[in-house]
């Protein structure tokens, strides 16, 4: 085995093991852990597909904002100590059911598939490509998802702050705004 | 990946535990991506700019789910699916 099938299994490994424990661990402060360490190992999937921003962006984003987000508002909400009450056993078994013989399924479909595998040269990833190709007009430009997605990021925003200030129980975010 | 994260939407009854597991199964959709990207069309880049398009998106839609989880927690002090039930009162 090279150092990297290595690497990628023991990425893999502890993917699939912590998010399992993250859904399934009873003390919630401890399940967003898990998630951080799920999070920071994909990062390392992308270092080894070489995707090296994306690998940037995802543990500046996802590790360091959100994570740090969810422990924030789970701060606020919760006691640390909180244990869940255990998941009613049907509901546990049915999901368990239904969530095997979805993950079965597409097993059996991958590994029929032939993927054919390409001999073209890979292109190199840098902060130029990504830039241009992100404004650029042309036939592999991104210009309107890159706007629209800038558009979400505002509005979401702003709603974010709009629900989560104090107002008056009745009162829907254009109704707030009158009111000030 | 994507099925834990199904596993843990189905039954998790906190509102905080739902979005988490949403979040592992945007990043298994992304891992997918980039991968199937790097082995199966080198030459091009676009699955790299889906999955920069839906980090973006799941931040976006992170920090709008806080927003209404404290919301609803301020109301209801609690977090738990079953008890909130009611839209408006």
């Amino acid at each position: 085995m090279t150092p990297n099938q290595i690497m990628f299994i023991l990425f893999a490994a502890v993917i699939v093991v912590f998010s399992i424990l993250a859904v399934t661990s009873r003390k919630i402060l401890r399940s967003a852990i898990f998630l951080l360490f799920v999070l920071v190992s994909t990062s390392g999937l992308y270092f080894m597909l070489n995707f090296q921003f994306l690998a940037a962006v995802q543990l500046t984003l996802y590790a360091g904002g959100i994570v740090v987000l969810i422990i924030f508002s789970i701060l606020l909400t919760s006691h640390i100590n909180m244990k869940f009450e255990p998941v009613g056993l049907k509901k546990v078994l049915f999901s368990a059911l239904a969530v095997i013989a979805g993950a079965l399924l597409a097993i059996i479909t991958i590994l029929d598939y032939n993927f054919s595998a390409t001999t073209k040269a890979a292109q190199e990833v840098n902060m130029r490509i990504i830039g241009k190709s992100l404004l650029s007009t042309d036939y592999n430009g991104y210009i309107l998802p890159f706007e629209v997605i800038s558009i979400l990021l505002v509005a979401a925003m702003v709603a974010a702050i709009v629900i989560a200030k104090k107002g008056g129980p009745a009162s829907t975010g254009s109704d707030t705004i009158k009111q000030k | 990946m994507f099925f834990v994260g199904i596993y843990g939407f189905l039954t998790r009854r906190n509102l905080i535990t739902i979005l988490m597991s949403v979040e592992i199964i945007l990043n298994s959709v992304n891992i997918n991506f980039m991968a199937f990207n790097r082995y199966l069309f080198p030459n091009k880049l676009d699955g790299m700019f889906f999955s920069l398009f839906i980090i973006a998106v799941a931040a976006a839609e992170a920090a709008v789910a806080i927003a209404i989880i404290i919301n609803i927690y301020r109301r209801f002090t609690t977090i738990n699916v079953e008890d909130v039930n009611e839209m408006k009162f």
